[in-house]
């Protein structure tokens, strides 16, 4: 099925002019034509720029893929509460480095995205949640807030319209949880970030009780490109379920890591070849499309197109759509233990299966590293991550059981092995390194 | 409305936003939960007690999803599906839990310990090493926590946040390392602590005094009433071999739901500790001497015969209704005296004819449900966190659920007052009539919203005993209620309050609101206890103050005193001149009082374990308990009357605790034989509100009233209790703090011609003529050292 597509190539959009060492600034964002689309959206009625992006068939690009204008018309536009937008720029997803960077090179492409969407669903405060181990973005997009609010684009009047807006930046205080977003809002209230139970939906009662869009900082710097060039542009890209452009962060033990923006359907084995291949000319073992959250795939599957629904088709999902590259010097053992370890120490504690079952879990998985797993054991890995998936309260506990059984599926072997050799004896700990010498 | 949906297959009608948890139950099936509580919100944090939904992808929990029209639920019952989640949560709790069930406090009475018995493997596949925890940890001096135990269910923490409003515990840390715990040198002094170890699924949370002491298949349950303040709550009595263990709250959804107060929980010791175990009588020597109860009982009858008919009778609030009743009849009967008064604190004329007027024997006329569902509630001399508190927690209730309105008539707007988001209508004490009127005449400045809300249907008034203390309070919020049509109810203090009132305790009075001077009223009474009207006291008698104004005058001769104290008493030392100068004093004490070094007889009686009985709340309700410790050999107050009035030949009428309630259920209209009829109805009070003026500069309107746990006799030895106590402060506005150059945490000194009470001040925003103290307290006994009652003005220095 793969075949009968076009191959698609590398087409930067959001990225165009990211080489420009003062796209960061007012004056070098406006020199590329930065804030027409904010004009232009003024010029509209609200309701009619969350047509234009429900026409566009945008999809979120925080891992969900939920679609965005859709989100934006859950939101009661009666009522006596006000409502907010608030931008989920806490990337913490391991493999996920795709909106920091967006963040530290444009970051007035997120403020304009931010004002366009506040005024679509009628916002009169935003808020740019950002991830508080990255102070970097955080004075990057603060500094941007600054420029436009001093530019009249934020505040009273945005650019001389009735439309008025204020935007906040929060920095995150380092939880892994406050990337899901009822979690978010609480972490933004003040509160202990821990996700909230689902109804009422924070369309319907997000920040402070109040209806609320939340949206990915890549979901939002796509909205200037769509009022900019119109659905039907944006839909030239991409599939029909899938419409657009992605940045692919590719990562991992590729010879030229980075963001590369192609529209979706793009194959791995495409981005590989972008990236310069597997380093030191090896295979690739495995790989995750999007996260340590989805399943991962094998060298089988690089030919699968990029979308929501291919990646669907074949087990896995797009997730945050940044992929991460294991060649043959990894240990499967090694690298599911190490993410559920993630797991563990960012499990919130809120509900049962995912405080305890990630407890348990990498209990186990790190007796398989010694070489001291038991055989019984990885039917009870299996048990434990059915206990888990479904069980738990939010996604992320969901996504702490995935690995193992994806892992389960393609190497069994490596796990048979590592009931009797340490899992440093099969493989060598130096050879996988990113920075390892050539010759081992 | 109503939805129809199915579970297990079999169909339920439910109303709509029926839990999937509660409709189960409704069907019998109890699906295993932890987190869950039917006064809490749902948090579906536990996953416990996931189920099955038709057209869903995953297992939802049952405790936080409701019932939908058409919704086909299946639970553990016939879902495998829902069997293995459940199983699978259960195996996860189990991993991080010790195995100490056989030491735990929890064990034998343990949700995790039961449903792990139905959704638990028999043996475990976890073979890594367990979570550990220093344990116990002190949350405060009566809480300890073994976080080791805990299975984060936030029940604890939520009740305080929710129930109580007081979120002095959460949980900290993240993942496998979350805990329960509490701020740095912020210990969990909530007024309602106890009530977390009962609802905690597991032994995480135990309490200081009952840690270690039993088992629960070794206790023996009894339900029992609260016999410390008038809210009524129902509890449990566990005792094992005729020593109480432990009280917990039982529950009752009219009146304390799931929930009861610390004092109620914790404070039982008094009843062990110095327990009179014979009568004393004192000798020609001047001292007490034990003696046999025949010899007592001959020689009070002998000494109250001799002095009969001038003879007062004080009971000080704390008997069951039962003890009250017969004290009224044994009053009015055997000493052919009116002279009688429960009432053993600052009291008023114009509260008796008030209780005369609207409350004696009316029965439910304003209830928990009442407060629930009304518009507003204003509070008029009621501070309920401190003197009513399952009055507070229904408030709050009320107040987070329907968003009711709460309105205070006082100085200050209390923590408590906050946690009822209450409005203020700010008034030293004393003005109290003063702004009941100028808020039905329309002229106080932001009250119109309490005027309106009092004028729908529903509206409730709650006027607290220290009403008594203002002059005018009383009638006017009879007016207020007559102008409005809102329903007034009285909330005393304690517990035997309005049962004596009710049982005509109080001169003038008789059973059920009856008048002594109505002749049909008395003829009703008289046929009740078999004897002639005529065999009844005919002068109508005098309340505590003037009585004992009356023994220092000669007037009066001999007093019988049950459960008093001298130092609840408005004027300690006339109270202390009329005892010393009565010629003869019967006291029935539990055990020695200040009163007994007065006293030439004391005879000692059970106490609330120790016999059946009844307390009426402040609702009118009359609360029934049975008698715990059967095999004590302690005997009730009505028993003792019986003896008493045996030896004195009066009419052999009953005074066993069965004839006592059949004769209460004729003339209180209550029970089977109840037959309550109407009679004349006393007149309202009509005085006038009191001028206030502002006091002069240097002085303050004294406002005071009993924290919930103070000095009380009753709180006694409990001292892990006493830890949670609220610190002793004086209370003055930043106006005059300023005035006085005083920072919080200085002291203060609080002063009348009679005493001096010094303590660290805390600047609120409380009314700028008032101060503050607590009535009770260490550091803080106001009628003892300041012999001032509140509304009275003293001075305020820094010291």
């Amino acid at each position: 099925m793969a075949a009968k597509r076009s191959s698609q190539k590398l087409r930067p959009i959001i990225t165009e002019h990211w080489d420009d060492p003062n796209l960061f600034t007012l004056a070098g964002y406006q020199k590329v034509g930065g804030y027409k689309a904010l004009k232009a959206a003024l010029k509209k009625t609200p309701d009619q720029v969350i047509e234009l992006v429900k026409a566009s068939g945008l999809r979120g690009r925080g891992g969900a893929g939920f679609p965005t204008g859709m989100k934006w018309g859950f939101v009661p536009k009666k009522g006596d509460k006000p409502r907010y937008l608030v931008v989920n720029a806490d990337e913490s997803e391991p493999g996920a480095c795709k909106d920091v960077p967006l963040m530290l090179a444009d970051p007035h492409l997120l403020v304009e995205g931010v004002i366009i969407t506040s005024y679509a669903i009628e916002a009169k405060e935003a808020f740019i949640y950002i991830r508080g181990e990255v102070p970097e973005a955080v004075r990057r997009v603060s500094w941007a807030v600054k420029e436009a609010r001093e530019a009249g684009l934020i505040g009273r009047n945005v650019a001389g319209s009735d439309y008025s807006l204020e935007v906040t930046v929060h920095a995150g205080a380092g939880a892994y949880i406050c990337g899901e977003e009822t979690a978010l809002l609480d972490s933004l209230e003040g509160f202990r970030g821990q996700p909230r139970l689902k109804p009422p939906f924070p369309a319907v009662a997000g920040l402070y009780a109040a209806p609320t869009v939340i949206n990915n900082v890549e979901t939002i710097a796509n909205v200037p490109f769509i009022v900019t060039n119109g659905a039907e542009w944006f839909r030239g890209y991409g599939t029909e379920k899938s419409p657009g452009f992605k940045l692919w962060a590719v990562s991992g033990h590729v010879e030229r890591p980075g963001i590369y923006e192609a529209p979706f359907g793009i194959t791995m084995r495409e981005l590989l070849d972008y990236a310069g291949g597997v380093r030191y000319g090896r295979d690739v073992k495995f790989w995750i499309p999007g996260g340590s959250s989805v399943p991962m795939l094998t060298a089988e599957h690089l030919d699968i197109p990029l979308t929501y629904e291919d990646l669907a088709a074949a087990g896995t999902m797009l997730g945050t759509g940044t992929p991460m590259v294991f060649d043959t010097t990894t240990s499967v053992v090694k690298a599911v233990t190490r993410w559920l370890e993630f797991y563990k120490h960012e499990s919130c504690g809120k509900c049962t299966p995912c405080r305890e079952g990630t407890y348990w879990v990498v209990d186990i998985l790190q007796r398989f590293e010694q070489g001291d797993g038991k055989k019984t054991e990885l039917k009870l890995l299996d048990d434990l991550s059915n206990q888990i998936e479904g069980r738990s309260f939010c996604a992320l506990g969901d996504a702490a059981a995935t690995p193992f059984p994806a892992a389960m599926k393609y190497f069994a072997d490596e796990f048979d092995l590592a009931t009797k050799t340490p899992v440093d004896k099969t493989f060598d700990p130096a050879a996988t390194m990113l920075k390892s010498p050539v010759a081992v | 409305m109503t939805v129809r949906a199915s579970v297990d297959g079999i169909d339920v009608v439910v109303p709509e936003g029926t839990l999937i948890i509660r409709a189960a139950e409704t069907l019998g099936t109890f699906i295993p939960r932890f987190c869950d509580h039917p006064l809490l919100d749902p948090v579906a944090a536990c996953r416990m007690c996931l189920v099955e939904i038709e057209g869903m992808p995953k297992p939802q929990a049952s405790c936080a999803v409701t019932l939908t029209e058409g919704m086909k639920v299946r639970t553990q019952m016939t879902s495998q599906v829902a069997e293995q989640a459940q199983a699978g949560v259960m195996e996860f709790l189990l991993i991080n839990h010790p195995l100490d069930c056989p030491v735990c406090d929890k064990g034998g009475e343990c949700p995790l310990q039961n449903q792990a018995m139905t959704a638990g493997r028999p043996d475990s596949r976890f073979g890594g090493p367990k979570r550990e925890f220093p344990k116990p940890l002190a949350i405060s001096t009566e809480i300890l926590l073994d976080r080791e135990r805990c299975v984060s269910c936030a029940r604890c923490t939520r009740f305080s946040e929710q129930v109580a409003g007081d979120p002095f515990i959460d949980l900290l840390e993240r993942g496998s390392d979350q805990q329960v715990g509490i701020a740095h040198d912020e210990p969990f002094n909530s007024y309602f602590s106890g009530n977390t170890i009962q609802i905690c699924p597991v032994g995480a949370l135990t309490s200081t005094s009952y840690r270690f002491r039993s088992r629960p298949f070794d206790l023996v349950s009894v339900k029992t009433t609260c016999e410390h303040c008038a809210s009524g709550c129902a509890l449990r009595t566990d005792y094992r071999r005729d020593f109480v263990m432990r009280r917990l709250a039982w529950e009752d959804p009219a009146v304390n739901e799931d929930w009861n107060c610390d004092k109620g929980r914790f404070a039982f010791t008094y009843m062990r500790h110095g327990r009179l175990s014979a009568p004393l009588v004192r000798g020609s020597d001047g001292v007490l001497h034990e003696v046999s109860w025949s010899e007592a009982i001959a020689f009070a009858a002998k000494g109250l015969s001799a002095l009969s008919p001038s003879v007062a009778a004080l009971l000080g609030g704390r008997l069951t209704n039962e003890d009250a009743y017969s004290f009224a009849k044994f009053t009015r009967l055997v000493l052919q005296s009116d002279n009688i008064d429960f009432r053993n604190r600052p009291s008023s004329g114009e509260e008796a004819d008030f209780l005369a007027h609207h409350v004696a024997g009316t029965g439910l006329v304003v209830t928990y449900e009442d407060l629930e569902n009304a518009p507003i509630v204003l509070l008029v001399s009621l501070e309920p966190e401190e003197e009513s508190p399952i009055i507070f927690l229904r408030l709050r209730k009320a107040y987070r659920k329907s968003g009711l309105k709460v309105a205070v008539i006082g100085p200050l707007l209390t923590r408590g007052l906050r946690k009822l988001g209450a409005q203020l209508l700010s008034t030293v004490a004393g003005g109290e009539a003063a702004t009941i009127d100028s808020l039905l005449a329309g002229d106080l400045r932001g009250s119109q919203s309490v005027l309106t809300a009092l004028k729908k249907k529903g509206a409730v008034i709650l006027v607290g005993e220290r009403a008594a203390s203002s002059a005018g309070a009383y009638s006017a919020s009879i007016d207020l209620a007559n102008e409005t049509g809102a329903k007034l109810a009285w909330v005393p203090r304690r517990a035997g309050e309005r049962g004596a009132l009710d049982a005509g305790a109080l001169a003038g009075l008789l059973p059920g609101g009856r008048l002594m001077a109505d002749a049909a009223a008395r003829a009703d009474v008289a046929r009740v206890w078999g004897v002639e009207p005529s065999d009844l006291a005919v002068r109508r008698g005098k309340p505590q103050e003037k009585i004992l104004r009356e023994i220092s005058e000669g007037k009066i001769d001999a007093l019988i005193t049950a459960g008093l104290q001298i130092s609840d008493a408005p004027d300690v030392d006339t109270f202390k001149q009329a005892l010393s100068e009565a010629k003869f004093i019967v006291s029935f004490e539990q055990r020695l009082s200040d009163v007994s070094s007065y006293a030439h007889v004391i005879l000692p009686v059970a106490s609330v374990i120790e016999k059946g009985g009844s307390f009426t709340d402040w609702e009118g309700r009359v609360r029934h308990f049975n008698r715990a410790l059967n095999d004590s050999p302690a005997v009730s107050d009505s028993t003792v009357l019986g003896m008493l009035a045996k030896e004195m030949g009066a009419p052999n009428t009953g005074w066993r605790i069965d004839e006592v309630q059949y004769e209460m259920a004729k003339l209180l209209g209550e029970g089977p034989t109840g037959t309550k009829k109407e009679f004349k109805r006393a007149g309202a009070p009509t005085i006038e509100a009191a001028d206030v003026k502002a006091p002069p500069s240097g002085s303050a309107v004294l406002s005071t009233w009993h924290q919930l746990l103070d000095l009380g006799v009753m709180q006694g030895p409990e001292e892990h209790l006493a830890g949670t106590r609220r610190p002793s402060q004086v209370i003055i506005s930043p106006g005059r703090a300023k005035q006085l150059g005083v920072a919080t945490g200085d002291l203060v000194t609080v002063s009348t011609v009679n005493g001096v009470v010094t303590l660290p001040v805390e600047i609120d925003e409380i009314h700028e003529d008032s101060v503050w103290l607590p009535m009770n307290s260490p550091g803080s006994q106001v009628l003892v050292t300041l012999k001032a009652r509140e509304g009275a003005t003293v001075k305020v220095a820094k010291a």
